[in-house]
């Protein structure tokens, strides 16, 4: 049986893989990542020539000098791709990790921005991950903007978000709006519409979210799975079991 | 350098002091923070370089904290820091939020010796409008570039948790080479570490790369596990279980109570 993280992995995955979007050579993960850092294992060992600079890694981390140094290779240009999620995602692609209510969060407080301020202006291309799919979510506008997903002309930055992928769908974002590009199992353009805060287009007759072949699993299962146990045990647990296969 | 006693290295923190902690997975200072809360010392300033953890959680907690610079409070896998939000709510704690960067370079002109650098991105941000000290200018080198500028950031005081450390006061921290730009930035660093180290580690070309000189090292106390229940390199591993029962103990008063009796107040009165 695919597990629904299986599919969400595999999901992330094709969107690195993206052949409209510039090549992805160097893939940066934050903390906390598990499903995005497991969609970016499964690029490398599926054969890609891919870097992956993964920020917890407990044993042979990449970084020699910290997030410090993770920020400054961005600010060059030198990562490709980062993966941001938001306590709030707006139509716009702004994301909110401050909080609901008066700044600084006095409704709901959220984490605090991390470096999504920062990140999401000087990568080339940030793929949006948020496992709750829910209006409150999914918001009209958020009320408050960690970082912004469209700047005005003038503002130095390399990209935004090529697209965002929730429990429920695939949304691809064209710079200015979403536009529902594919559903999961169980899901319909009804269903979305109804957990979804914030307008998007979509299209007739939207296809499903597909399912990844025996090949994609014996690799998630077996080597990606060997990668991320010492970083994320509770997650391998959840998802593939107690025993390493 | 002598080490001293861990309760008197806490004592060299007065009340409503500016302190730089590291987070969870940067060598974060956690024997240290228990010795502050037995210590009772009150008003604190932390600075979360770049985000804040177990360590600053708890001492919002325990009552030793005025205000919180940071670019977000979260504990592991576990997600919100409990006491960070809790204080936030009950309006006991003044926050100013940061975006990570921005606190590296804030620290890094500080050490630098410049009053402010710019830093790209950020803009569009509501960071910025919350950020008076912060400010966007043109680039005075090409036309039609706004671009932020953040004031330097000298912390009073600066602690955290490293390997080893030499007679001559110098501190091995392996890879996290970033924990050198807060000693930099800092007016004093405060150090604990595992182990004292027999010899010189600047005189050892391998070690001497991850070695922060004892010119910046101010005083070090011995704290077996002191990055505990967070991990330290390749010499433990972080004790998840621990964290994720603290997080759970830390959603109400009465377990955050019961965890600083059981875990801070008597478990470490000896040491």
């Amino acid at each position: 049986m695919i597990q629904p993280e299986e599919r969400l992995i595999a999901a992330l995955a094709a969107l690195i893989l993206d052949p409209a979007a510039p090549v992805a050579r160097h893939i940066a993960v934050g903390a906390a990542s598990p499903i995005p850092a497991a969609a970016s294992w499964l690029v490398k060992l599926s054969g890609h020539d891919v870097r992956l600079s993964l920020l917890h890694l407990q044993r042979g981390n990449p970084f020699t000098e910290g997030t410090r140094e993770l920020f400054d290779l961005a600010g060059q240009g030198r990562i490709d791709l980062f993966f941001l999620g938001g306590g709030q995602i707006d139509g716009q692609a702004n994301l909110n990790l401050i909080g609901t209510g008066e700044w600084p969060g006095t409704g709901a407080r959220f984490p605090g921005s991390f470096g999504s301020a920062f990140m999401y202006l000087m990568t080339p291309r940030t793929i949006l991950f948020r496992e709750e799919h829910s209006p409150r979510v999914l918001v009209p506008k958020v009320a408050h903007i960690s970082a912004a997903g469209v700047s005005p002309p003038g503002v130095f930055r390399r990209g935004t978000a090529q697209a965002l992928v929730t429990g429920r769908c695939v949304f691809r974002f064209d710079g200015a709006r979403f536009h529902l590009a594919s559903l999961h199992p169980g899901e319909t353009a009804d269903s979305v519409r109804a957990a979804t805060g914030f307008a998007y287009t979509e299209p007739a007759g939207v296809p499903q979210t597909p399912d990844p072949p025996p090949d994609q699993l014996a690799l998630l299962r077996g080597p990606v799975r060997a990668r991320m146990q010492a970083t994320y045990p509770a997650f391998c647990a959840r998802v593939w079991g107690d025993s390493v296969a | 350098m002598a080490f001293v006693a861990l309760a008197d290295l806490a004592a060299r923190v007065p009340d409503g002091a500016l302190l730089a902690i590291p987070p969870d997975n940067s060598l974060t200072p956690a024997a240290f923070a228990r010795a502050l809360v037995r210590r009772g010392v009150r008003g604190l300033r932390l600075l979360g370089v770049p985000v804040s953890g177990y360590v600053c959680d708890l001492l919002i907690g325990a009552g030793c904290v005025a205000s919180l610079q940071t670019s977000a409070a979260s504990i592991g896998e576990t997600g919100l820091a409990p006491r960070f939000a809790r204080a936030l709510a009950a309006g006991t704690l003044q926050v100013t939020d940061a975006t990570c960067p921005a606190i590296h370079t804030m620290l890094q002109a500080a050490e630098k010796g410049v009053p402010f650098m710019p830093l790209r991105g950020v803009l569009g941000s509501d960071l910025v409008p919350h950020r008076p000290d912060w400010k966007v200018v043109e680039n005075p080198f090409a036309a039609g570039d706004p671009i932020l500028l953040v004031p330097a950031l000298s912390p009073e005081v600066a602690a955290f948790h490293a390997v080893c450390a030499d007679d001559d006061g110098n501190v091995y921290v392996g890879r996290r080479r970033e924990l050198a730009t807060i000693a930099h930035a800092s007016r004093r660093t405060l150090v604990t570490v595992e182990r004292h180290y027999p010899g010189n580690l600047l005189e050892d070309e391998a070690m001497a790369a991850g070695t922060i000189s004892g010119v910046y090292v101010d005083a070090i106390a011995l704290a077996p596990r002191g990055a505990a229940p967070s991990g330290l390199l390749d010499e433990y591993a972080a004790d998840a279980a621990h964290l994720a029962e603290y997080a759970r103990a830390a959603r109400s008063d009465e377990g955050f109570a019961a965890y600083l009796a059981q875990y801070v107040t008597l478990a470490e009165a000896v040491a």
